[in-house]
């Protein structure tokens, strides 16, 4: 036994949601001027641990020892006297108030003195390398914005244990290195840190220790500088498993499929969302698209699927510019385009009906008459259940009741079942364990040897650097280049996402 | 440590939320009964309280909305089923709405709508054949509250205004374009805010004394049912109502969707008024009479259910007539009817988080050694 | 002129109802909780205020019994739509009918009581009539609409006020306004979402109740009639709540514009311009419909309704 006093120490926590094991028997422990990185898949449990530690959930047995002691924690207030702050993955901000008023709600007092906390704020961010405009509101922020007000935030309550919960997400390369030196001043400033990933690289680039879960239990604790990529993945996934997603050389078309020439859309707000996007498309190709979240991204996708009236510009499918017709006029030219969105139980499936019903969303109106037939849409419900392995109880239990990769199962399934010639996704693995992306990355390229162009909006470089033929980068809405994955690397990306244009034509396009 | 700040550990919690999954339909089914049990004892102490004897209150209820005089021992069921029809069809209407998630308040104001509607043609062109003046008027009512439910429709898709207090807004609306009728040009006697007696080409029939608005019952439960649940538009209602981001990414035309089906609730509900005045044989600015606001809680209480609306209204239909006997016979006011339609609803209502989620009770004493 | 200020001190005292309703849910959904039950709770009020002024003669005791009874039907709602997560609209609309139902079986049981239509006490009429500065009230024009209203409008001005400062410019308001913006992420900085929910719901629907009182004391000059005592005031103040951008000061405003839209057809010269009186009845649920459309229309991020308003907030739901 040493006499060090870990900041935290859980031990044998566990928690279930309904009948699934969230956490089963999870111990881990941390100490001042250290870094833990919590490792695991999506779904192994390691947001729920944390959200134990901020408040948020409450363990259903096991204990937390705080500084030594046996603890409670009830709420985010018990989390913050313990000087512990979360930083969620989702931002938890008050979109209309500024980044001050953010900062400052929730703490004590009845009257906030506005000046003295602008001095504090100031000081916080001095001190650890920020820059911040308090006076900005959450709305008017770009996601790097929103997530220094999340971190000056659990500073300004004095936090001396952070929690990050996959803060890298959504930042550059750039980004990330940023904020990794201002969590490594903070570990030597002494504060015990604890970042939530399954970024192996970052891993080992920024942890002291790491844990791993898997499944909602702990596999095991490593210091950093003893292990690896290799061995963290097998610890993580719990069996060796090849980490190199197939890119298989295919016949593209000698054609482009379809054209998008100057391009540009305004968005809810009227304001530009797309400015001047051209590329081309081929069949038997995935272009990848990448860019700091909302570069445009959904725009992009929404306006090709026909769901978004774009400003100006052409989208030109075998000579006929699709740009102003209806999702039902592009059908009618015969082009079948499946769209598979980013939110799949909000807008690619409704969450309340069953995975028969959800058949129906795509082929409902072409049933003649006024009676709607549920027969072949129950026939493909079983068919597809059976091909893609999706486990569910039957096909009339609500799609909400399936894990998110059996829903990603689901809507993938239903889209490729209308045998589409141009396939659109976006973040198609967010959410989904290793087993289910490397399901959707085939499903993906098998789509590809068909012929079909596909279109493929992603937020891990690392994935589209090896899944992708050619990547098209997005920055504020306009294309910054479009590059060969196999010549350039993820900190030339990350450039041209923080607004590089590209300065010669990159690889892929010398043809 | 250090800074010797005492960090105050909060204690365990006592009772902890857990959210119930099930694969029966058995508890859901006895914690509603629980919550109709509670609700019953619930008004019972409210009587009680008020001084009277809840037994006696209860029967009388009972017995005042369904057991008539000795000469007539049908005229309480008669009126029990004049409070049931306007209710139910109501409910039936607005359960189109709220499938939609579109919040039809305005039950009321369509209503009304459809009574103005029918008793133009019934006021103007009297000469007509009943049989045809009947259809005529049912037409009139179904596209007076159509045209209203309209309105807010119309501006909820171009601007999005809400819904809920533009459908609020339109009844009172209603009520005092009623009221302005039968004191203006529709006035039949000077001096007297009131259209008189219609002609008697305008009845409905009856059959055994009882006029076939129930018959609308029938026909307006079957055509929900199918509407909403067998036809390609229903599917499109509860799409658009789940999410309107499915329906769009579905190549649905939300816009049309909305504005059909608030065409179809307003009519159901304009169908009512022309009920209510063939059968009041006249239209008075009393003619929803609340029907649009109950309607909306029997709506909800069905779960949106059509063959469960019936029999929700027949409750409360019970309930509100049975209170006016009570009131003669007990002297409690029959606005009793409502506080217990209250106490029923609040029950309910608290009953659905029982549904949803189950407590567990801190009982880890064990754990500890 | 004469008729003029007459005209204003008409709406002036027809609008403090709808001042008292309408900040009452601007509290309300402000923490995230659109309460439909306004109607009934000015009811409720209206009936307690009135019980407790027929049996003790106290204004103050009226005053508190009015708040105490809404207040208690807003608990209902809260307990209901707070902690046990029901649908808002359908707990406000219950209240509503609950609230009514309540106060007219009481109101019959004391009119049985009474022998007859209860009426308060000169006594106690004195106290909410309108009050006189000696000099002050007798400036010419403004002073009586300054200086001699009775005590409720300068009570419910007050409130406004207060609340305006409350809601606005102090933490506790911040953290308020941040519950209705955004529940988690208040939740997450450790603001007790559901505790401040109650608090709020609470004391807006014990002012919705003094509003009611003041109809039933000062409006129908102090006698229970069986029916017809808040008429729906309580549903234009919900509506208020929009035309007032949610702002508690730009209620007082809001609801002197709308008194004078009721007040409106004493003040016409009947001989000159001819409208029906249904007209001018419908003349306030018609301009809310207007404003409801424009503040639509003009859509803003801000001065709008709260962004998580009507929908309830459970921690643990994922």
């Amino acid at each position: 036994m040493t006499n060090t006093t870990y900041a935290i120490e859980l031990k044998n926590i566990c928690k279930n949601f309904g009948s699934v094991a969230a956490n089963k028997n999870v111990s881990l422990n941390v100490k001042y001027g250290e870094i833990l990185a919590l490792l695991g898949e999506n779904g192994s449990g390691k947001t729920t641990l944390m959200n134990m530690l901020s408040g948020i959930y409450h363990p259903d047995s096991g204990e937390i020892w705080i500084d030594g002691k046996h603890t409670v924690i009830n709420s985010p207030k018990d989390s913050f006297k313990l000087k512990i702050g979360m930083i969620h993955q989702h931002f938890k901000l008050v979109d209309v108030f500024t980044a001050a008023e953010n900062i400052i709600m929730g703490t004590e007092g009845f009257v906030g003195s506005s000046k003295k906390a602008a001095e504090k704020i100031k000081e916080i961010a001095d001190g650890f390398g920020f820059s911040i405009d308090p006076n900005k509101k959450v709305y008017d922020m770009s996601v790097g914005e929103k997530q220094t007000v999340e971190i000056i935030k659990v500073l300004y309550r004095g936090a001396r244990i952070l929690i990050l919960d996959e803060p890298t997400a959504v930042l550059t390369p750039q980004e990330t290195e940023k904020l990794f030196k201002v969590l490594d001043n903070m570990r030597k400033d002494g504060c015990a840190i604890i970042i939530i990933t399954h970024k192996l690289n970052e891993v080992m680039a920024i942890s002291d220790r790491v844990t791993v879960l898997r499944k909602g239990e702990t596999v095991a604790t490593v210091d950093t500088k003893t292990t690896d990529i290799r061995k963290l993945t097998e610890l993580m996934v719990g069996r060796p498993v090849e980490l190199k997603i197939d890119r298989p050389e295919t016949e593209r078309s000698a054609e482009p499929m379809f054209f998008v020439k100057d391009l540009c859309v305004r968005n809810e707000e009227d304001v530009f969302a797309l400015k001047n996007v051209s590329f081309e498309l081929y069949g038997g190709e995935i272009l990848g698209v990448a860019g700091v979240a909302g570069s445009g991204q959904r725009e992009l996708c929404e306006t090709i699927a026909g769901l978004m009236q774009a400003e100006s510009g052409e989208i030109t499918y075998k000579g006929e510019n699709i740009l102003h017709k209806s999702p039902a006029e592009i059908i009618d030219l015969g082009i079948s385009m499946s769209f598979i969105p980013e939110d799949r139980l909000g807008m690619g499936l409704v969450a309340s009906m069953d995975i028969a019903d959800n058949m129906l969303l795509k082929s409902y109106k072409k049933s003649k008459g006024l009676v709607i037939n549920r027969k072949p849409s129950r026939e493909l419900a079983e068919k597809l259940v059976k091909r893609l392995e999706i486990v569910t109880p039957s096909i009339k239990t609500p799609v909400s009741r399936l894990s998110g990769g059996n829903v990603q199962k689901v809507l993938i399934g239903r889209e490729i079942e209308s045998n589409p010639n141009i396939l659109i996704t976006a973040y198609p693995v967010r959410g989904l364990d290793i087993n289910s992306s490397f399901t959707i990355y085939n499903l993906l390229n098998e789509q590809k040897a068909k012929g079909v162009a596909v279109l493929y909006i992603g937020e891990d470089l690392d994935v589209i650097l090896e899944l992708c033929d050619r990547v098209m980068v997005l920055c504020h809405g306009e294309v910054m280049g479009i590059v060969d994955p196999r010549k350039v690397t993820k900190e030339d990306i990350g450039l041209m996402m923080l607004g590089n244009k590209l300065e010669k034509e990159g690889g892929a396009e010398n043809e | 440590m250090s800074n010797g700040s005492k960090v105050s550990t909060g204690r365990e919690p006592l009772i902890r939320i857990v959210k119930r999954e099930y694969n029966n339909k058995l508890i859901p089914g006895l914690i509603r009964a629980g919550a109709l049990i509670l609700s019953i004892i619930a008004g019972g102490l409210f009587i009680w309280a008020m001084g009277f004897n809840p037994f006696e209150a209860y029967k009388s209820i009972i017995r005042g909305a369904l057991v008539g005089s000795a000469r007539d021992p049908m005229s309480s069921i008669r009126s029990t089923i004049d409070i049931f029809v306007p209710l139910c069809v109501t409910a039936l209407g607005l359960s189109c709405a709220f499938k939609m998630k579109f919040w039809n308040i305005g039950g009321e104001g369509q209503i009304i709508m459809g009574g103005v509607f029918a008793t133009f043609f019934a006021l103007n062109y009297p000469q007509i054949p009943r049989p045809l003046m009947l259809l005529i008027m049912l037409i009139a009512g179904a596209v007076g509250g159509a045209l209203m439910a309209l309105i807010p429709a119309l501006f909820k898709v171009k601007f999005g205004t809400n819904e809920t207090l533009f459908t609020l807004m339109l009844n009172y609306i209603a009520i005092y374009i009623v009221k302005y009728l039968i004191a203006g040009p529709w006035q039949r006697t000077p001096g007297f805010a009131s259209i008189g007696k219609l002609d008697k080409n305008t009845y409905l029939y009856e059959i055994n004394r009882q006029n076939i608005g129930w018959i609308a019952v029938i026909i307006v439960v079957l055509f929900v049912y199918f509407y909403l649940y067998k036809t390609k538009s229903g599917y499109e209602v509860s799409v658009v109502g789940e999410s309107q981001a499915t329906a769009r990414y579905a190549g649905m035309n939300i816009r049309k969707i909305i504005i059909k089906t608030m065409l179809i609730s307003g009519a159901i509900c304009g169908i009512v008024g022309m009920i209510k005045v063939s059968s009041n044989h006249t239209l008075t600015e009393g003619i929803g009479g609340g029907v649009g606001f109950a309607a909306i809680t029997v709506a909800w209480l069905s779960q949106l259910n059509p063959f469960i609306i019936p029999i929700v209204s027949a409750i409360i239909s019970i309930l509100q007539k049975g209170s006016t006997v009570m009131q003669m016979n007990m002297g409690i006011s029959s606005y009793a009817a409502d506080v217990l339609q209250g106490i029923i609803l609040f029950c309910f209502l608290g009953s659905e988080f029982f549904v949803r989620y189950s407590l567990v009770f801190n009982l880890r004493i064990k754990e500890a050694k | 002129m004469d008729t003029l200020f007459n005209f204003l001190y008409a709406s002036i005292i027809a609008s403090t109802p709808l001042l008292f309703g309408t900040v009452g849910e601007i509290l309300s959904e402000k923490v995230g909780n659109m309460n439909l039950g306004v109607e009934g709770m000015m009811w409720l009020g209206a009936f307690a205020g009135f019980y407790a002024a027929y049996k003790t003669e106290s204004f103050l005791i009226s005053l508190l019994a009015s708040f105490g009874l809404a207040a208690v039907g807003a608990l209902i709602y809260a307990f209901l739509t707070v902690t046990l997560k029901a649908n808002q609209n359908v707990t406000g609309l219950t209240l509503t009918t609950f609230g009514i139902g309540l106060s007219l079986v009481f109101g019959k049981a004391m009119i049985t009581a009474a022998g007859g239509a209860p009426k308060t006490s000169d006594v106690f009429n004195a106290k909410v009539a309108a009050i006189n500065i000696p000099v002050l009230s007798d400036i010419p024009y403004i002073g009586k609409i300054i200086f001699g209203l009775n005590p409720y409008v300068y009570i419910a001005v007050a409130i406004a006020i207060i609340l305006y400062v409350y809601l606005m410019k102090t933490k506790t308001g911040l953290n308020l306004r941040a519950i209705g913006e955004n529940p988690a992420a208040a939740d997450a900085s450790g603001i007790n979402v559901n505790l401040m929910k109650y608090i709020n719901i609470i004391i807006g629907g014990g002012i919705c109740g003094i509003g009611g009182a003041y109809m039933s004391l000062v409006m129908v000059n102090g006698s229970w009639q069986d029916s017809g005592v808040v008429n729906g005031y309580g549903w234009i103040a919900v509506a208020l709540v929009i035309f007032s951008s949610w702002n508690p000061a730009k209620a007082i405003l809001g609801s002197l514009i709308f008194g004078m839209f009721s007040s409106l057809r004493y003040y016409v010269p009947s001989d000159i311009i001819v409208i029906p009186t249904a007209f001018y009845q419908m003349l306030p649920f018609v301009v809310t419909t207007i404003v409801l459309i424009v503040t639509s229309i003009k859509k803003n991020k801000e001065n709008t309704q709260p962004a998580a308003c009507g929908i309830n907030y459970f921690r643990e739901e994922r």
